[in-house]
């Protein structure tokens, strides 16, 4: 039992890894770009959900409100500032550097703005299940309602994306776009709206990914550093250009971490996370379940 | 006579100090096939990128007689301009489906986030059969649903060629349709040419002299990045500075 829950809440935390390492995945396949301001799109999406659920007290309002809002905003971010920055140095170090450099600076400039308007302080809100586990006969397991919720929502959301990549045009632009943006252009696709709509996919993904993962931490303007972190652990497992890999690989991460808290120790739990995306990249860069060069779906 | 397809005027393109094409001047007319030969470095494929868009350059363009502006890379299929490239450029983790199903993205009319949505299940249907007819006439509808990366060079070739016919082109750019081919695939090839210059007009650049002999109805020869001849095929092979051209420089590899 104790085996089986441990899966369980792995599986759980693991959802919400997945979630954020497919964002960061998206918009490394779509621009070549390392996001680190993906946490604070996901926590500015964050704070505005808390918004509606501070006014409506409706969590399932607030859900899709912050996955559209972090989809705006993942839109603004590469219109405003990385295809911009693209068409200004075009070669050299800096081309490969300045976007990257960009986003860490977008980081810090949204996380300060953030806890301008709502203040550093923690805020919470409840999930809308109960976060106490389910019973079974006199036993009662960590793995709660509430970790069931994730779990569900993780998969719809990456199921959407699997049918979006695998059987719309959209899906094939993507794709295209990502694999050589030079022939897909002279193919006719519009690349610059299909990479557009690609940090749009990644916003929402993960401003869910917030969303989900608040109620069980608490709120503030720096509350989802560490999901960026691990969801950069998960991406590498995945070989970075797999969106199934990102997915995998946060699950793996997540049910590794969980059976190291409960079998382990608590305080290794996250030192072997950066152990593993230290090994991973020393040993295997193109991840473990990346294959060579390779660039699928 | 009707104004010619395509009309370029004293093309130049430069790198760095380099001149790659200058004061080229070239013309398409309908269902035309036109060769453009030349030794290698003669800035054949450049020609090619200029009017993709790939390279800036300078020089006029006149599509059907209307002076234009040098397209952005993905204005050209919007043009009626489709162009296959030397090394196929094919995406290898995909279908042959939905590599060519690419090449059809202008008809898709539900635009993208209609189809992010899901709700334009009609216009996956069309997109789909557009890319199996052009299958078809390549004869490769049998393996629409392999991998690209599973497939011998030659078949990669006709389905690149089909991925450019899907958008229905009035203008087709092929570079070096038979490079890498063997006789069989290369009397195909042939073939293949003269029936889809029915429909549209070809401008071809070829290494091989054969095809490009008995495919085309004018040859145009660059060599340093300047027109040195042009005419029908009987008439370039005969000109001195296109024998010397040719003689010289496969003198200079040896």
């Amino acid at each position: 039992m104790r085996l089986f829950s441990t899966l369980l809440i792995g599986l759980s935390s693991g959802a919400i890894y997945s979630l954020m390492a497919l964002a960061l995945v998206l918009v490394w396949r779509s621009t070549r770009v390392v996001n680190f301001a993906q946490a604070g799109q996901a926590i500015a999406s964050t704070y505005i959900g808390y918004l509606v659920i501070s006014r409506t007290d409706n969590y399932w309002l607030a859900l899709p409100v912050a996955l559209v809002a972090g989809a705006l905003i993942g839109a603004l971010v590469d219109v405003a500032l990385i295809r911009t920055l693209n068409k200004r140095v075009k070669s050299g170090p800096a081309a490969e550097m300045a976007p990257v450099i960009v986003t860490l600076g977008l980081l810090g400039l949204i996380r300060s703005t953030v806890g301008m308007i709502w203040g550093g302080d923690l805020k919470a809100y409840k999930a809308p299940v109960t976060n106490h586990g389910f019973t079974f006969g006199t036993t009662t397991i960590p793995f709660s309602p509430y970790n069931l919720l994730i779990v569900i929502t993780a998969v719809i959301v990456m199921a959407v994306f699997s049918i979006i990549f695998q059987k719309t045009n959209l899906g094939l632009s993507l794709r295209a776009a990502a694999f050589q943006p030079e022939i897909a252009r002279l193919a006719g696709v519009r690349v610059d709206l299909v990479r557009t709509i690609g940090w749009a996919f990644a916003g929402g993904a993960g401003a869910v990914a917030g969303v989900l993962v608040t109620p069980s931490n608490s709120l503030s303007p720096n509350s989802l550093d560490l999901l960026l972190v691990l969801g950069f652990v998960g991406a590498v497992i995945g070989g970075l250009e797999s969106l199934l890999g990102a997915a995998i690989g946060g699950v793996v991460l997540g049910i590794g971490l969980a059976f190291i808290l409960e079998y382990v120790s608590t305080s290794l739990a996250f030192p072997s996370a950066f152990i593993v995306l230290i090994l991973v990249l020393l040993i295997k860069p193109s991840g473990i379940l990346g294959k060579k060069g390779g660039r699928g779906a | 006579m009707s104004a010619p397809l395509l009309s370029i005027n004293g093309l130049g393109v430069h790198f760095g100090g380099l001149a790659a094409l200058s004061d080229v001047d070239i013309e398409l007319n309908k269902n035309e096939v036109v060769g453009l030969i030349g030794p290698n470095g003669a800035g054949k494929t450049t020609l090619f990128n200029a009017l993709s868009g790939l390279v800036s350059c300078e020089g006029n363009l006149e599509l059907e007689g209307k002076s234009h502006e040098w397209p952005q890379p993905n204005e050209l299929v919007d043009l009626g301009i489709s162009r296959t490239l030397q090394g196929v450029g094919l995406f290898p983790d995909m279908t042959v489906l939905e590599n060519v199903m690419i090449g059809a993205t202008k008809f898709a009319t539900g635009g993208l986030i209609r189809s992010a949505l899901g709700l334009d299940i009609r216009t996956e249907k069309v997109l789909r059969s557009l890319a199996m007819d052009a299958l078809a006439k390549v004869s490769c509808t049998g393996i629409a649903d392999r991998k690209v990366d599973s497939l011998p060079y030659p078949t990669t070739k006709r389905i690149a060629i089909a991925r450019a016919l899907v958008s229905d082109p009035k203008i087709l750019l092929l570079d070096e349709p038979a490079g890498g081919l063997g006789a069989e695939d290369i009397e195909w090839m042939n073939s293949f040419i003269d029936v889809i210059s029915n429909r549209c007009s070809i401008l071809l650049v070829e290494h091989h002299m054969d095809v490009v002999m008995s495919v085309c109805d004018r040859i145009y020869v660059l060599n340093f990045g300047k027109l040195i001849a042009s005419g029908t095929p009987e008439h370039v092979r005969n000109n001195p500075d296109v024998i010397e051209a040719y003689l010289g420089s496969s003198a200079g590899k040896q």
